[in-house]
């Protein structure tokens, strides 16, 4: 447990927020009187309690370092994954292959994570699971569906673990004079990508009129869209002393974060439209299930990853 | 309390813990409030795991006096499933064959609420594997309903679970699985055993048709 002095910062920043958010709901809902209930009020103080857990148990898991990113993205995959497929098409006979991904692929994909062998975990669901869970698939004989069974599976897999592991596979990054910091990196990551959500909801909020993509995300606004992700732009850069990069660096980093972690949203607002549903789950109070909250981090953290590793690390 | 009561608590923890991780339960209460009265739930049944689930989901107050009916041919088969029938969940056992059996089934369920339990029914009588979404009743509800006309009967519709364990499979794939209670209904005055049938029928199918995760 021994965390850079720079995360104290950050996280202290981030509980501030917290109690700022808290305190102004607080005021809309003493506003409003009691009595008269607003659903978006109500919504959003679900939101914001669930982010004061989300906040701290992330804090806690960090503290624990490597095994704590690790373990805590290795549960979030699992409960990720169990939403996914759900609602994905599946048979009978795929009984072995979704046993094989929840319970073989995933912990396995993290365990490469654990052991830092970059050159199989980042082939490993891409290549492997994607020859071999069809294969097994194939032995049950069952042909109603199959590649429509096969490619969804496969989709959930990359989306929900082998995008999702990028986050705790960026402590395996080597960045001269940023040794024992690259927990940081999980930090910057995470806080620029759920920023960027929390801004375009609220820039979305207060100036949203014209809608950006009405048949995919109604809630998805061109204010909310250019205010949160500028907004998010210049967070980042504004954390720039807690990473490798400089002020400038940092912006257009978190430019490509924000962007990333939009389009996320809407495709994964997409499959949700094509299944017929409203959230993906239900465990998170406000925001509806994991992959609702994650689906910016997965389509951010591999992109965000392999700029890193690209420009600034030496292995 | 005794060390059989004991590990049975201590096994109910561990049966509602697994049953959370795998299936991220999730209960609808539409039309009928999470209280304590006395009620016959009944269910579609399609996994050994569905009552489980219902019993996962009551609160635990609830989910004390709360017994499932079940065969005593499954239950009594091994000295661990007569410990977890018989100490965990309080299984009201019945012999489903009428050739042999010793004591009334519908009588051994009335005596079971007039002691001031709620029960859980699957009125299909044994898993339903096929493709139909719900096999037809059995009689043994109707019977019940006449024999204690006062008793709430509540549908719930159990989702997913055939999928998290099919027949014939060793061990489980986590999926969201969502139990949706439905509005209570008493036999009407004069109202016969088929139409009674259909009608609980329909009203347990009901469920089922938003029973998708909204």
């Amino acid at each position: 447990m021994n965390a850079p002095i720079e995360f104290s910062f950050l996280i202290g920043g981030v509980f501030c927020v917290l109690i700022f958010a808290s305190g102004v709901a607080f005021i809309l809902k003493r506003r409003l009187g009691s009595g008269n209930a607003n659903p978006v009020i109500d919504n959003l103080i679900a939101r914001i309690n669930a982010w004061w857990a989300m906040a701290t148990l992330l804090t806690i898991a960090m503290l624990f370092g490597r095994a704590g990113a690790v373990t805590l993205f290795a549960l979030l995959s699992f409960a990720a994954m169990r939403e996914f497929l759900t609602l994905t098409a599946k048979s009978r006979a795929d009984h072995y292959v979704l046993a094989t991904a929840f319970f073989f692929v995933l912990p396995f994909q993290y365990y490469l994570v654990w052991i830092d062998w970059y050159g199989l975990y980042s082939i490993f669901i891409p290549v492997y699971a994607f020859l071999f869970l069809p294969i097994i698939a194939a032995f049950r004989g069952e042909t109603e569906n199959f590649l429509t069974r096969v490619s969804e599976t496969q989709w959930g897999l990359m989306i929900c673990v082998f995008a999702a592991s990028h986050v705790p596979a960026l402590l395996s990054l080597q960045i001269p004079g940023f040794e024992g910091k690259s927990i940081l990196l999980i930090a910057f990551l995470v806080v620029v990508v759920q920023g960027s959500d929390v801004l375009q909801y609220v820039f979305g909020k207060l100036f949203g009129r014209h809608k950006i993509a009405p048949k995919l995300s109604p809630s998805k606004t061109w204010e909310g869209f250019i205010g949160g992700v500028v907004s998010a732009s210049l967070l980042g850069a504004c954390l720039f002393w807690m990473t490798p990069f400089a002020f400038w660096q940092a912006f257009l980093v978190s430019f490509v974060i924000a962007i990333m972690g939009f389009f996320g949203g809407l495709v994964m607002s997409a499959i949700k439209r094509d299944k017929g549903v409203k959230d993906w789950g239900h465990l998170i109070a406000g925001h509806g299930g994991f992959i609702d909250r994650l689906d910016s981090v997965v389509f951010s953290a591999p992109i965000f990853f392999h700029i890193v590793r690209y420009f600034w690390s030496t292995v | 309390m005794s060390v059989t009561q004991i590990l049975a608590n201590i096994a109910a923890m561990v049966i509602v813990l697994f049953a959370r991780l795998v299936t991220a339960v999730r209960a609808v209460w539409d039309g009928v409030e999470p209280i304590r009265s006395k009620r016959v739930y009944f269910a579609n049944h399609t996994s050994n795991g569905d009552f489980i689930l219902i019993w996962t989901v009551l609160p635990s107050n609830m989910r004390h006096e709360t017994r499932p009916v079940a065969a005593a041919d499954y239950w009594l088969a091994s000295k661990l499933r007569i410990f977890i029938g018989r100490e965990v969940f309080n299984a009201v056992l019945i012999d489903r064959n009428p050739e042999t059996r010793e004591k009334d089934p519908v009588g051994q369920m009335a005596s079971a609420l007039d002691e001031g339990s709620s029960l859980i029914l699957f009125p299909e009588g044994t898993r339903n594997t096929g493709d139909q979404a719900l096999l037809p009743f059995k009689s043994g509800m109707y019977h019940l309903a006449t024999q204690r006309p006062d008793v709430d009967i509540v549908p719930v519709w159990i989702e997913n679970l055939n999928r998290v364990m099919p027949k014939g499979e060793f061990f489980p794939i986590p999926l969201i699985c969502t139990v949706r209670f439905g509005e209570p209904m008493r036999l009407k005055d004069g109202e016969g055993k088929d139409d009674f049938l259909s009608r609980s029928r329909t009203a347990l199918l009901a469920l089922k048709d938003d029973g998708e995760l909204v």
